[in-house]
């Protein structure tokens, strides 16, 4: 049984590495602050979930604290992304050439592009 | 223990962090960098889990969670200073 | 289950709620439940609670029935099963040598009126499928959507938030 969750344990904690190594690919690739902070938060929120989940299938009795840790980024990652993009827009960060449109800009009564 | 698994798991926490980096040092401004820096302490707190893993020591998750909220703090602030127009 | 939402403006059951919510935080944070570990946690929760009695609304203002808490249940089974299928779009996206993005800033509106409600609202929509809530103005919020197959208000907030709103209302009603 013990040999399951560890193989399931190992499983997931490599799955959610693989998405945390896409989220750093998507770092790289992508063409503006925005675009860059979506792949980052996305990826590191799930890869970071898969691995502390696939860690308390190994170690049991650890799965209350690594539930914490999951619990405390599933709500502060999403809310530094949040700041960290209000504060790009502020800051008056050019968006991507592809970008088509910047309500946001328009309702600020500043040109969108 | 799974170590194959670790192994990989490891070896791609590795490479998430190292292109993190990248965008980190590249830049071009600095709200890229703290972007960067976000998902590299992110990626750290997974690291410094699977750590505990390898040394089987539990008190490698406090550091975690310490971590993760030390660095969710600093990157508001950097937010917050760079939002006024940065460099 | 007594709705004890109605008397929300009573401080003493915010004050009751705020209390339970540390307390549990306080257990979790411990990983036990050893005497020792009961009795620091209820006179830190209780020294939190008498220290900032109104200033702790995100956790408290939240409704405790039944029907909410079936709300919640299914808003983190649906976050979750969007937060995967996010990731897997992403992945999709940044593989693809092209990088085909379509990035917009749209605006969207929502009914929600509670402020922790509206938090909530915001981070669910920065971890679903290519979107990203910049800002909060009000009932508006403005996200950003790395492939935007419409920048129209109306459209873009049925896309985006209709889904989480309506498990939202129930548990902030």
């Amino acid at each position: 049984m013990s040999a399951v969750l560890d193989m399931i344990g190992g499983l997931l904690m490599v799955g959610g590495a693989a998405f945390l190594a896409l989220g750093g690919l998507g770092l790289v690739r992508m063409p503006d602050t925005w675009t860059r902070i979506q792949a980052g938060t996305k990826a590191t929120t799930l890869g970071t979930l898969l691995t502390l989940a696939g860690i308390a299938l190994i170690e049991p009795g650890w799965a209350l604290k690594l539930a914490l840790i999951v619990l405390f980024l599933m709500f502060t990652n999403p809310l530094s992304s949040q700041v960290l993009a209000r504060a790009a827009h502020r800051a008056g960060l050019k968006p991507a050439p592809q970008t088509r449109a910047d309500a946001l800009a328009d309702d600020e009564g500043r040109a969108a592009e | 223990m799974a170590d194959p698994f670790l192994i990989a798991a490891a070896a791609l926490v590795a490479l998430a962090l190292g292109l993190a980096l990248a965008r980190f040092l590249r830049g071009p401004r600095a709200l890229d960098r703290v972007v960067a820096f976000d998902a590299l302490t992110i990626v750290s707190v997974a690291a410094i889990a699977l750590a505990g893993l390898v040394t089987g020591r539990e008190i490698y998750l406090d550091v975690a969670l310490v971590y993760a909220l030390l660095s969710f703090l600093g990157v508001i602030v950097a937010a917050r200073y760079l939002e006024g127009g940065e460099q | 289950m007594a709705d004890i939402s109605s008397s929300r403006a009573a401080p003493r059951a915010a004050a009751i709620k705020l209390f339970a919510t540390l307390f549990v935080f306080w257990l979790l944070l411990n990983g036990n439940a050893a005497p020792g570990t009961l009795a620091v946690g209820v006179v830190v929760a209780g020294a939190i609670v008498l220290l900032f009695p109104s200033s702790l609304s995100v956790l408290s203002g939240h409704r405790l029935t039944a029907e909410a808490l079936v709300a919640a249940l299914r808003f983190v089974g649906l976050f979750l099963r969007e937060l995967v299928r996010a990731n897997i779009a992403m992945a999709a996206l940044v593989l693809n040598p092209r990088l085909p993005v379509a990035p917009a800033l749209v605006k969207v509106r929502t009914r929600l009126t509670d402020p922790v409600a509206r938090l909530l609202l915001a981070n669910a929509i920065s971890l679903t499928p290519g979107t990203l809530t910049v800002e909060i103005a009000g009932e508006w919020l403005y996200v950003h959507w790395v492939v935007a197959p419409t920048t129209d208000a109306d459209e873009a907030t049925r896309a985006i938030v209709s889904g989480f709103e309506r498990h939202l209302e129930v548990m902030y009603g």
